[in-house]
């Protein structure tokens, strides 16, 4: 009996020791990240969709032998859409599973809360999502589009003539910081080009509002001369009423039309297309753009949906936040090859200036050196990007109906609302080295 | 009926109602003074864009055509409120129970919709694809009223007198029913509406009343129609209000009061489902939907008076009313906080809402 335990113990303490070895091996060559979206919740319609995408370029990362010779070990937690679960989740990825990289948020919000802690930490967070700017974070990078990248050529487009020369506007959005922001900058860049204050509405509903009787007929009064369109920031599924009821009221795409800046092709597998024909939306990506290296992306897409049994499957589409997952995987790969490192600081300089093909075309992250920090690397965090600007068509798709010169230069901080615009990257710069 | 019950019921619907027009004539006016508050300011702009070029019979038509307008508007948000309300209602009165599942009972409805939508999609040809919504809706009303009668049979029964443990058991059943929604059918599901739904009744230019809202005002006062001949022309309805009213002595005359409160939840259900089939037509669709609706839901009920179906009329059509004068001068945003406050203040005036039980019947 006695021999017997003992040689349990001594297997036991074998295994023990082997069990350990292979742990040793296994962190040698393996490198782990942070994948931080909400699996649940609210926003888990929206954020899972980004999960799926990062995870799909770790999986083609791998299969290609992985980053610096190491494959990539994603690390997956669920912020459950709960905003201090985000920083506390970010605190464990970075002190706990010691990532070398973080991707996740989507609403500003999750971001905001997240910030301070990847500060703290010295960690690396790329975040994918168009927002409202106005931040500038050493230890973020952001691959959505700043304001000027996505709100103000739209706005440009509709006062335009191939936009039907508009000149007035009903700013419409769901009351939180995105729209109230997107809406601010909005206002003043319309002011800015000569639109009366009298020809700009601003309004807000409540999260999940779904009665927009009063509103319509407010927007069918406004808009009645043909001279009008509707900027919308309704977030998530009160966009599903509000077209609705937009459409029995008698209004079509052609009398008001809506820019939408928050639906894409995500969004409107959600929605009976038939009250949406024809109406816009402003993106830096829709699934629709005809080159054979976007196409190959979705159809890779769709096959890992299908391959992995997500829900959906084939029938999954790829969207802007999708599209900005995906590469910010791959930003930060090209990154850490060209600094022969996983270190955040190496890192961070490698990621300034560099140029990559994304699924919807070559994009560069951006790069600006100041007078007063000779030879250090710097840039302002964000993507350059090219805009699009879509017409909703009834299989849920876009028709590109208008795209940028080329790249767009993002400028996280808007000048119409920032009178010292120029003057802010510089002093957020300096501030990082403690100048 | 005594002449205070008659005085209540008439007079104070007909004082609220008188409140309401002559607040809201007032606000329409265009004399309103500007004030500092921007949102009003705002409001203003929005409403009368042209103000400078408009003569005074304009004016008049225009003012019209914005009180018949946040007429319409607030008789159909209320017809779908007293629609939900009705069923929560009737439990509430019947067992004390609050259910907190009731929006969720509706998304089972919505969802039920959706499936006979998908099946006529798939089995029948397209001709008569437009007559799956009157198919919905006694499939609606049957699937949420087995469900909650399984509800019931399973877990609230146990519960009652305990409103507390209540009210979380059947938050618990709410999540449950959203989150087995979800992982059936997902969060991204798209229902047609029939097509005769489409577009709207354009009674003068300018004016135009979607078919859908006006069908469901139809619906919705159908739906009340048939539920008050229940309660008050059949034996089911009549053993109902006795028990509703003395639980022990209709009990002791051999009424079976588990059968009868089994019975009243899958009915209460299945009206949450029957305000299903109405919701989808307007509104998303996904499992969460059931919450936007369950708080105005509750104001109704409280509001209106516990058990009551003609309270819960007047305080439906109140409450639209209400958010649809206040919402061209208030935004959404700020008109919600203002319905609440109103709502505080009537349940400060009368704990027991409009139309409180009085005498006897108070006292529980």
């Amino acid at each position: 009996m006695k021999n017997a335990l003992s040689l349990i113990a001594v297997l036991s303490l074998f295994v023990v020791i082997g069990w350990d070895q292979s742990g040793a091996r296994a962190a040698d060559d393996v490198v782990k990240i942070g994948v931080l979206h909400s699996l649940t919740g609210t926003m888990a319609i929206s954020e899972t969709s980004l999960r799926d995408a990062v995870l799909m370029a770790v999986d083609e990362i791998n299969s290609k032998g992985g980053v610096l010779g190491k494959k990539i070990e994603p690390v997956i937690v669920d912020p459950a859409s709960n905003w201090d679960l985000f920083a506390e989740k970010a605190k464990e990825l970075l002190q706990r599973d010691k990532v070398a990289v973080v991707f996740g948020c989507w609403t500003s919000v999750s971001r905001k809360s997240v910030l301070p802690v990847f500060e703290a930490n010295n960690g690396l967070l790329f975040y994918p999502v168009q927002y409202e700017g106005e931040e500038m974070s050493k230890n973020i990078f952001y691959t959505g589009a700043t304001p000027n990248q996505q709100l103000l050529p739209a706005a440009k487009y509709l006062m335009g003539p191939e936009g039907g020369n508009k000149k007035k506007f009903y700013l419409l959005g769901t009351d939180y910081v995105f729209p109230r922001t997107a809406n601010k900058i909005l206002k003043a860049y319309l002011l800015a080009s000569g639109i009366p204050e009298a020809n700009i509405v601003e309004e807000y509903t409540p999260f999940g509002h779904a009665d927009y009787q009063t509103i319509v007929a407010k927007i069918k009064k406004f808009g009645q001369n043909g001279d009008a369109a509707v900027l919308s920031t309704i977030n998530g599924d009160s966009n599903v009423p509000f077209y609705k009821e937009f459409a029995n009221q008698g209004l079509t795409a052609h009398d008001i039309p809506i820019m939408a800046f928050s639906v894409a092709e995500d969004e409107l597998r959600s929605m009976e297309t038939k009250s949406l024909v024809g109406h816009l939306a402003a993106w830096n990506y829709f699934q629709s753009i005809d080159t054979p290296a976007n196409k190959d992306f979705v159809a890779r897409f769709k096959d890992y949906a299908v391959r992995k049994n997500l829900p959906g499957g084939a029938s999954r589409v790829t969207d802007d936040p999708i599209e900005a997952a995906y590469f910010g995987v791959y930003v930060w790969k090209a990154a850490v090859e060209k600094a022969h490192s996983f270190d955040v600081d190496k890192v961070r300089d490698a990621v300034y200036g560099l140029e990559f093909d994304a699924p919807g075309g070559a994009k560069k992250m951006h790069a600006q050196s100041i007078a007063a920090l000779p030879g250090i690397a710097l840039g302002n965090h964000h993507t350059y990007k090219p805009v699009y600007i879509g017409k909703i068509q009834s299989d849920g798709q876009f028709q590109i109906i208008w795209h940028s010169d080329g790249l767009v230069e993002p400028e996280p901080y808007s000048k119409y609302v920032n009178p010292d615009a120029d003057k802010i990257y510089e002093r957020t710069v300096l501030s990082w080295y403690g100048k | 009926m005594n002449i205070r019950g008659w005085a209540a019921k008439i007079v104070l619907p007909l004082l609220v109602a008188m409140f309401c027009f002559a607040g809201t004539s007032e606000l329409f006016s265009k004399s309103h003074a500007p004030t500092s508050l921007t949102f009003e300011a705002q409001a203003q702009d929005s409403l009368h864009p042209s103000t400078e070029s408009g003569s005074s019979a304009d004016e008049d038509s225009e003012r019209g055509v914005a009180i018949f307008q946040a007429t319409f508007a607030g008789i159909s948000l209320a017809s779908i409120l007293i629609l939900m309300a009705s069923g929560l209602s009737i439990i509430f009165g019947l067992m004390g129970v609050i259910n907190m599942a009731h929006g969720e009972f509706m998304m089972l409805g919505a969802f039920s919709c959706y499936v006979v939508n998908m099946a006529f999609k798939q089995f029948f040809p397209p001709q008569i694809f437009d007559f799956y919504w009157f198919v919905a809706i006694p499939v609606a009303f049957l699937v949420c009223a087995a469900i909650g009668a399984m509800c019931e049979a399973l877990i609230i029964w146990r519960l009652y007198g305990r409103q507390l443990d209540s009210m979380l058991a059947t938050w618990g059943i709410g999540l449950i029913l959203i989150q087995a929604v979800r992982l059936t059918f997902g969060d991204t599901v798209a229902l047609t509406p029939p097509s005769w739904f489409e577009g709207g009744w354009e009674i003068t230019a300018g004016i135009v009343l979607p078919w859908n809202r006006i069908f469901i005002i139809a619906y919705s006062a159908l739906c009340l129609g048939v539920l008050y001949w229940i309660i008050h022309h059949t034996r089911f309805g009549r053993i109902l209000r006795a028990t509703m009213q003395n639980r022990e002595m209709a009990s002791a005359l051999g009424v079976n009061t588990k059968v009868i409160d089994r019975a009243t939840f899958a009915l209460g259900a299945g009206l949450a489902g029957l305000a299903g089939c109405a919701v989808v037509l307007v509104d998303k669709l996904n499992p969460q939907m059931g919450q936007g609706y369950i708080v105005d839901s509750f104001l109704v009920v409280v509001a209106g008076g516990v058990g009551k179906l003609f309270g819960i009329v007047v305080a439906g059509l109140g409450l639209g009313f209400l958010t649809k004068y206040l919402e061209p001068f208030l935004q959404a945003v700020y008109g919600k906080v203002f319905v609440l406050l109103a709502i505080v203040a009537l349940i400060r005036w009368r704990p027991n809402g409009i139309f409180a039980n009085r005498g006897r019947l108070a006292n529980d």
